[in-house]
């Protein structure tokens, strides 16, 4: 396949001057143009799930209920949890950078299915708006895990069509993961092995086959929800001779690993820049591949960690306590072999860089913190507290969206042919760390000391760590806000990329900026390992 | 107090199992700070000695090494397995209610806890227990799942419609200590809680018999239920409709089905509201059901009558139960 194609006759041409239409976006098969239509989108939810966050974090600066009602309240952060796992991290390193980035550094001119890839846009785009119709309905408060009865018997709110929603969007995730593992298996560049293969392409490859095995069970639960609370069909109500823990282990089967969907390809970027940022090749580049597939495998075999106090078996609690350990040894490899890149590197403080170091720090602090909740007796007291929100925010917001800011202005200048102000960015890198921890270090503490989660009024003397969470929440919003001008300025007014403005390795950037429609003139013959910044032979130490 | 305007900074520790949480907490810690130090101080030091001082360095390559690879590995794992086993432990004794304790019933609903004593006194949103006791929690919910938590008793556990949960502590220091409702259930969730006060032996019998003066004990309000409901016409003694209930708690019984399963609190549960699921050896399923006739709280004092006349008669065989019962006191 990879080699079956001459060169393109409009060679010069960028895909983003192929067509100016609207129309010549909203039918467009090209990956990069999809990549595109899936970054606005996306972007959107993020700004609305982040509102969401502003005024939940303004309400929790008292401990009573003064901006908000509970009913109110309790719908802010569940929409707030929807929107952003659903809606901005699981879509968004591989969907929008995945989805650029894929064949083009496999040498292809383009995913395997490009219509299902469209399709796959437009069914995240029709989910989206079933979000959108339910938070104009007045909104779900179940909280995003939906636990039955409460959502499926008790609930007063708009659970079906949200349930219906993420049903829905769970399918172009699906369709996502398929096409990613059908191109990665078919479509590399002649002499493109596997162990060849930038690392990004295998944490996406991991990231597929969970999108592809785990997601038709969460769309099976969002449907035996649909109906019970619809039909009246028992299955998870008692009252209806349902079992409500039942809805829990089928929640998880698929929410646990959907946390490695969102970290995974994070995992990946941080690989790409570590590499290209100290001019090395990556330390231990089998064992980080490795893990990236023992996490996904793994990662499905822990849901029961969520249900430590739910009455489940104190044995089966064991087993998942062990599972679970063992999922932290992939992340801990993964860690120390990025550390030992640096070693004896030619490290540079790009902005992209800086965003990987703030990876490491924030990665590390929440998946040291996880082995807190994997641990049986001490997860008894932190579970449900805001040790939990802390430690999941570190992995999601620290991890997960410091992994595709860095990834989103790494290969920027390749996206839209323009660079971004240096010393903004490197502002708002510094603004989003420092905000970010300010936010969520206190939670931890205040969590401990026994702060349950989803409280909307809560006792006084919690209060001074909220002010302290609600006071970088509000840093981490600037931090945020910047990147969205200074990135749009560029696209308009930014000055031209070259081909290559950081003197990266891979076939991504050998393609002019912004690339081709059919990214490469001819079919690239690739004849080195990844990440071959110098060449010498390589030394084991 | 620990309604403290102090900065606090440690919740305060005032159970049996308190301390044990704290200890593992800290030795996750002292591990967990011993690998963010030495990562942190590892990029910091590699980031600042290896920065680029010219665009034209070439760092040599390094492919890897399985040496670190392998000690990276089997470090973490074998502090990881350090960390399981302790906390199965810590878990297990949690979870794992002593036989002698003190049995106080639970009943979670939207929004509030409804707590009773075996002797019979009602709480709401508020629960006495003496220091140096142990207290076992029998709990279940009217509607969704909670959860009850007692941050300074480091014991949490979901309260679910439809089966009995339990869970134990004792507490060590006296004092009031809050009550949340931790798994979220609906509008009022972060107001479903309550306080719980650790009084030291003297003062909680003074309290007890102060506030049992009128109160039926548990047993004894089952029993009243026991006739009232009718379930004396069929359960009295061995009637050919239903066996005696004399002696059935914790006995072994024989099912149709062939299967043996033991009278605990749950399978009594099942039998009233669900009467069909298991049938004893030799009966027929005559019995109707009572759901919706009893509610969490009339069938806790139901079965605490149920294990009382386990005391008395002193059998251990319930299906084979025959002796009469002398009295259902």
């Amino acid at each position: 396949m990879s080699s079956s194609f001459g060169p393109p006759k409009k060679s010069a041409e960028s895909y983003l001057t192929a067509g100016y239409s609207l129309k010549s976006w909203l039918v467009t098969e090209d990956h990069k143009r999809i990549a595109i239509l899936y970054l606005i989108s996306i972007s959107v939810f993020f700004v609305v799930g982040g509102l969401f966050a502003v005024l939940i974090r303004l309400e929790l600066l008292t401990p009573g209920a003064d901006l908000l009602e509970a009913d109110t309240y309790n719908k802010l952060f569940t929409m707030h949890g929807l929107v952003m796992i659903f809606f901005f991290l699981v879509p968004s390193i591989p969907a929008v950078l995945g989805n650029f980035l894929i064949p083009m550094m496999i040498g292809a001119r383009d995913l395997a299915f490009p219509k299902i890839n469209l399709l796959s846009w437009y069914i995240f785009a029709v989910g989206g708006l079933f979000t959108v119709v339910v938070a104009l309905w007045g909104g779900v408060d179940t909280g995003w895990t939906f636990y039955t009865p409460y959502s499926s018997t008790y609930s007063n709110s708009a659970v079906t069509l949200m349930a219906v929603g993420v049903f829905i969007t769970g399918f172009s995730s699906i369709l996502t993961g398929l096409n990613f593992i059908v191109t990665i298996h078919k479509m590399r560049a002649p002499g493109l092995t596997w162990f060849r293969l930038p690392l990004f392409v295998w944490a996406h490859y991991a990231t597929a086959l969970i999108m592809l095995l785990g997601t038709p069970v969460i769309a099976i639960t969002m449907l035996l929800l649909v109906l019970e609370r619809g039909f009246g069909i028992g299955i998870f109500d008692p009252a209806l001779g349902g079992d409500p823990v039942l809805f829990q282990h089928l929640f998880w089967f698929y929410s646990h690993p959907a946390v490695y969907i969102m970290i995974l390809p994070a995992m990946g970027v941080i690989s790409e820049l570590i590499t290209c940022f100290s001019r090395k090749r990556i330390f231990g580049y089998s064992f980080v591949a490795f893990s990236s597939l023992a996490i996904a495998i793994l990662g499905f075999l822990v849901w029961g960690h969520h249900l430590f106090t739910s009455g489940q078996s104190i044995y089966a609690g064991m087993v998942f306590s062990v599972l679970t350990m063992l999922v932290a040894i992939p992340s801990a490899i993964k860690t120390f072999n990025w550390t030992a890149t640096l070693y004896k590197g030619s490290v540079a403080f790009d902005t992209p860089m800086l965003y990987a170091f703030g990876f490491i720090g924030l990665f590390t602090i929440g998946g040291l913190t996880g082995l807190f909740l994997g641990t049986l007796g001490l997860d008894v007291h932190v579970h449900d507290t805001y040790f939990v929100v802390a430690h999941f925010h570190y992995i999601m917001v620290g991890g997960a969206i410091m992994g595709y800011l860095g990834g989103l202005h790494f290969w920027w200048p390749k996206m839209v042919g323009r660079l971004y102000p240096e010393g903004w960015a490197k502002l708002s890198a510094l603004i989003i760390f420092i905000g970010f921890n300010l936010t969520f270090f206190p939670q931890f503490l205040v969590g401990y000391l026994g702060m349950p989660r989803r409280y909307h009024v809560y006792p006084d003397e919690f209060q001074v760590f909220h002010v302290l969470s609600t006071a970088g929440a509000s840093i981490l919003a600037v931090g945020y806000l910047l990147p969205v001008i200074y990135l749009v300025w560029s696209v308009f007014r930014g000055e031209r990329a070259p081909a290559n403005p950081w003197r990266a390795k891979g076939l991504e950037w050998e393609t002019p900026s912004p690339p081709p429609t059919f990214n490469f003139d001819e079919t690239p013959v690739v004849k080195e390992e990844a990440y071959n910044y110098s060449p010498r032979e390589a030394e084991v130490v | 107090m620990i309604l403290s305007t102090q900065l606090p900074l440690f919740p305060e520790a005032a159970s049996t199992i308190a301390p044990e949480v704290d200890a593992l907490y800290f030795f996750l810690i002292a591990v967990s700070s011993f690998f963010a130090i030495l990562i942190f101080s590892l990029v910091f030091f590699f980031a600042i000695r290896y920065r680029r001082r010219s665009e034209s360095e070439r760092p040599r390559p390094i492919v890897g090494s399985l040496k670190l690879e392998l000690l990276w590995t089997v470090i973490p794992l074998i502090l990881s397995m350090v960390m399981f086993a302790w906390g199965a432990k810590v878990y297990y004794d949690i979870y794992t209610p002593p036989t002698d304790a003190l049995n106080i019933y639970v009943v979670g609903k939207q929004w509030m806890w409804k707590l009773q004593h075996p002797e019979g006194v009602r709480e709401i949103n508020e629960l006495h227990v003496p220091v140096g006791a142990k207290v076992r929690l029998t709990m279940t919910s009217e509607d969704v799942i909670h959860s009850f938590y007692i941050p300074a008793f480091r014991i949490k556990m979901d309260v679910l419609p439809g089966r009995y949960t339990t869970v134990w502590f004792e507490a060590t220091r006296p004092g009031k200590y809050h009550l949340f409702c931790a798994e979220y259930c609906g509008t009022q969730h972060s107001n479903m809680i309550g306080s719980v006060y650790a009084l030291e032996p003297d003062a909680y019998e003074d309290w007890l018999s102060g506030a049992s003066a009128q109160a039926l004990s548990m047993a004894e309000a089952g029993r009243q239920i026991f006739h009232q409901a009718d379930c004396v016409t069929c359960h009295l003694s061995d009637d050919p409709l239903g066996p005696s209930l004399s002696g059935l708690y914790g006995s072994r019984v024989q099912l149709d089905s062939g299967e043996t399963v033991v009278a605990d609190q749950e399978y009594i549960r099942e039998s009233i509201l669900n009467p069909n699921a298991k049938i004893v050896a030799g009966y027929e399923s005559v019995m109707p059901t009572y759901r919706g006739l009893l509610n969490e709280e009339e069938i806790l004092q139901l079965i605490a009558y149920i294990r009382s006349i386990n005391d008395i008669s002193g059998t251990d065989g319930g299906s084979a139960a025959t002796e009469r019962m002398e009295s259902d006191q």
